[in-house]
């Protein structure tokens, strides 16, 4: 627990106990689940010994969802009620889509997100992450013998606003309490910075089936700190398959081929390009329209060239994104591949010549990112070792809102370390008015039609004043998730307006509160049961965190405000016992208001030691230099 | 509590605009080693929104501080000279001038392509943010001038913006 961890780290109300929680790499074309054992990250396998999990879900009509292996292997027979990539479609309208990646499915008419209409009735990309998600939750609760106290889930560093709400929902929806979203190249970095000790400047290159990311960190000293970012939600693996199915029509004269044959097409794309990772030529089978069959062959020489734009683009974002770190390739220390995708020869090559060394791939590119995600979930459970790592990371997307002419104001720009908040005035433009529309958008694009719209909201009661009389503060908050959060207030009444940031494709909260709802068996005492485990494990920590405060800054108290907090904890102990949520609730709101000014005291003096103990390093630092020039 | 620290003494730095920024880096990290909310994961609601309030103020000054522009723009703030660029538009003929010719340049290199071109004049325009800068160093550290700094502040604006500009024009030149 925290308040605890600031002064003495290691310490938490009961130390022995390990909390089981796991890092969930949730892929476009398979996910895995890992966590911490004995002190080292390990991904954990299936009942048949496997860790990938293809992220393929079939819905039977009896209800029934199927996810994995079988399913992936039998998407041919039922294509329509087989859902793949789904990753692709999170947090996404059917506008938003290449026509081609909805062609397979029966797809329902709604403007602002792609609902699928399958055997087991219309599902959202959302529910078939979460039936994903449940598979990997089940599987690690088999393994540790019990519940787990939350999940750090994967998302690209590219994902935006409606993407990450979108995954987060997704795992709420599976029953996973979110520890964190971190980014997929962060985690790449994180498990492959503390495997190798590693200091310096590292690049991450992150191919995975359907995103490419970018990341430039500096490691220092267990802190992990992201320079800049760039990539493509749109660029992967599946772009590379493709390729070979272009080359596979078009030397079978570009027959019709329906959804079945088409799934088939394509499965025989892909493991003709993983082949072509040790192979010079790869001869393929394919059923055609009339019955026959069609085979040929492809050579790597031929794969690579129709490839070479492909590879090209996530070139150019590499040297842009050490131009925004400000890096030269000389300075890189190593570039770490991440993703399936790297496997490719054809990566391998491009990246060596760019970068001028040879790139680092003794970590499996299909794991790395799970075994990342497992550590930092180890960290953020409270299990030892906790405050050795610090992950600083970054937005890789510009926020901000609309202005006069459709333009866009940035307010918190890309590259910005999260957590991350932000004010920027604003005033009315004419005379008398008494609101401001405010239009949240991300991108890096001037004009606002170019950028993806967020969320609107209207700030209404500004008092009638001139134009340009009125201040509007507008604040951006993006917490350690990457999420955000905009309010807006007028500086000369107060007038205040907020809004938690939703895109309104995405789903409401109502949506999710009712599939939660429908997901409980036993809904009306298994909610009574989980809320009041909530309520207690929150009256626990807080009753922790405040002994321990209590134990080492008492001297920030008065007598008064002592024997007030001792009452508070006493009540609070007892309220615990009670079982009566609404009482745990009170009480625990009470001891929070009578410890407010003591917790912010706290925080403050840990701060003031810590840069004190950095005065004390300096100036030991500088002694020892002005020894070294004496002698 | 938050609110009312600035953001040199929330790292224990002097209030100038010259800044140590080694000292700034380590500052930065010793304080978000201790409010970072991965340090609050499972702590109390209230413990864990005090954290992301710290971290964040930290990152803002931090980014405030490391950007000279922003820097200067916040001690001019402080000493009473508000940058307000919106509503201070007003500048230098010369300077709208060069302004323009700069746009012109830009124009022309998007329309030929010339990655060349784009370099000398992003360096042209670097070294008049150079020099713009020390006069802003000279205005507040040593003339004790938040006014004039303030009005060099309001010309590193445009800078700042044209760079990105030429930022962009090479991103484009780079996929082309």
């Amino acid at each position: 627990m925290a308040l605890l961890q600031i002064s003495e780290p290691g310490q938490s109300p009961d130390p022995h106990q390990h909390r089981r929680a796991v890092g969930i790499d949730l892929g476009t074309t398979h996910s895995l689940v890992a966590t911490v054992r004995n002190g080292a990250p390990v991904c954990l396998p299936d009942a048949s010994g496997q860790v990938l999990l293809p992220s393929v879900v079939r819905y039977h009509a009896d209800g029934r969802a199927e996810v994995g292996w079988q399913a992936r292997d039998d998407q041919a027979i039922d294509p329509a009620n087989t859902i793949v990539s789904v990753k692709r479609f999170m947090g996404r309208s059917p506008a938003d889509l290449p026509p081609e990646a909805l062609a397979h499915y029966h797809v329902a008419d709604d403007p602002r997100m792609v609902r699928l209409r399958t055997a087991a009735g219309e599902i959202t990309p959302v529910q078939v992450s979460a039936d994903i998600l449940r598979v990997l939750r089940w599987r690690a609760e088999d393994t540790l013998g019990g519940e787990l106290v939350g999940a750090v889930i994967t998302v690209p560093a590219y994902f935006d606003e409606g993407q990450r709400q979108a995954t987060k929902d997704a795992a709420q929806l599976a029953g996973l309490h979110v520890l964190r979203l971190i980014n997929e190249p962060t985690a790449a970095a994180l498990a492959y910075g503390l495997d190798h000790a590693a200091e310096g400047l590292y690049v991450v290159y992150d191919l995975g089936g359907g995103t490419f990311d970018l990341s430039v960190l500096r490691l220092t000293k267990g802190v992990f700190e992201v320079v800049a970012t760039r990539g493509d939600t749109a660029l992967g693996g599946d772009d590379f398959d493709r390729c070979i199915l272009d080359l596979m029509l078009q030397r079978a004269g570009q027959p019709q081929l329906d959804s079945t044959l088409q799934r088939q097409w394509r499965m025989a794309a892909r493991q003709t390009k993983e082949a072509l990772s040790s192979e010079e030529s790869v001869s393929y089978v394919v059923p055609l329209p009339d019955g026959g069959q069609a085979s040929a062959e492809v050579t790597r020489a031929e794969f690579e060239a129709v490839a070479a734009p492909l590879v090209q683009r996530t070139l150019t974002l590499l040297r842009q994104a050490l131009r925004d770190a400000q890096v030269e390739p000389a300075q890189v220390q190593g570039v770490v591949l991440v993703g399936g995708a790297t496997r490719m020869p054809m990566i391998r090559a491009a990246v060596r010549q760019d970068m001028g060394r040879e790139p680092l791939t003794d970590l499996d590119p299909d794991q790395v990112v799970a075994l990342g995600a497992a550590i930092q979930a180890n960290a953020l459970a409270g299990n030892a070792g906790a405050d050795d790592v610090l992950l600083l990371d970054v937005i890789a997307l510009s926020l901000g809102i609309e202005t006069m002419g459709g333009l866009v104001e940035h307010i918190l720009p890309r590259n910005s370390t999260i957590p991350q908040a932000r004010s920027q005035d604003f005033t009315t433009f004419r005379d008398g008015q008494t609101a401001m529309a405010i239009h949240v958008v991300q991108g890096e694009r001037e004009l606002v039609d170019d950028c993806r719209s967020l969320a609107r909201f209207e700030l209404r009661g500004i008092p009638p004043m001139a134009a340009g009389a009125a201040r509007v503060r507008v604040t951006f908050a993006v917490d350690a998730d990457g999420l955000l959060e905009v309010s807006a207030q007028e500086l000369t009444t107060g007038v205040r307006a907020q809004v938690q940031v939703k895109p309104s494709y995405g789903l409401d909260d109502a949506q999710i509160a009712q599939m939660l709802q429908d997901s409980f068996t036993h809904a009306e005492e298994d909610r009574h049961a989980r809320m009041l485990q909530e309520a207690r494990v929150e009256a626990q920590a807080l009753l922790a965190a405040t002994r321990s405060a209590m134990q080492f800054d008492r001297d920030l108290l008065s007598p008064q405000e002592d024997a007030q907090i001792h009452d508070a904890m006493a009540a609070l102990a007892q309220a615990e016992q009670s079982g009566d949520i609404a009482r745990i609730r009170d009480a625990t709101a009470a001891l929070t208001r009578q410890t407010d000014a003591f917790a912010a005291r706290r925080m403050n003096r840990s701060i003031q030691r810590a840069l004190a103990g950095q005065a004390v390093d300096r100036l030991a630092e500088l002694a020892s230099a002005q020894q070294k020039r004496a002698s | 509590m938050i609110e009312s620290t600035s953001y040199f003494a929330l790292f224990g730095l002097p209030e100038t605009f010259a800044i140590d920024l080694p000292r700034l880096e380590q500052a930065r990290l010793a304080v978000q080693a201790q409010v970072h909310p991965d340090r609050f994961a499972g702590a109390s609601e209230r413990d864990k929104r005090l954290a992301m309030q710290w971290a964040a103020q930290a990152n803002a000054a931090y980014l405030t501080l490391k950007h000279p522009v922003r820097r200067a723009a916040y001690l001019c703030e402080r000493r009473g000279a508000a940058v307000d660029a919106e509503r201070n538009t007003a500048m230098p003929a010369e300077f709208l001038q060069q302004q323009m010719q700069w746009r012109e340049s830009l124009d022309d290199i998007r329309a030929q392509g010339d990655s060349a071109a784009l370099q000398a004049l992003r360096a042209q325009v670097l070294e008049q943010r150079q020099s713009r800068l020390a006069a802003v160093e000279q205005a507040l550290d040593v003339a004790h001038a938040p006014e004039r700094a303030a009005q060099e502040v309001r010309a590193l604006l445009f800078l700042d913006r044209f760079i990105e500009e030429l930022d962009r024009a090479q991103d484009a030149l780079m996929s082309r």
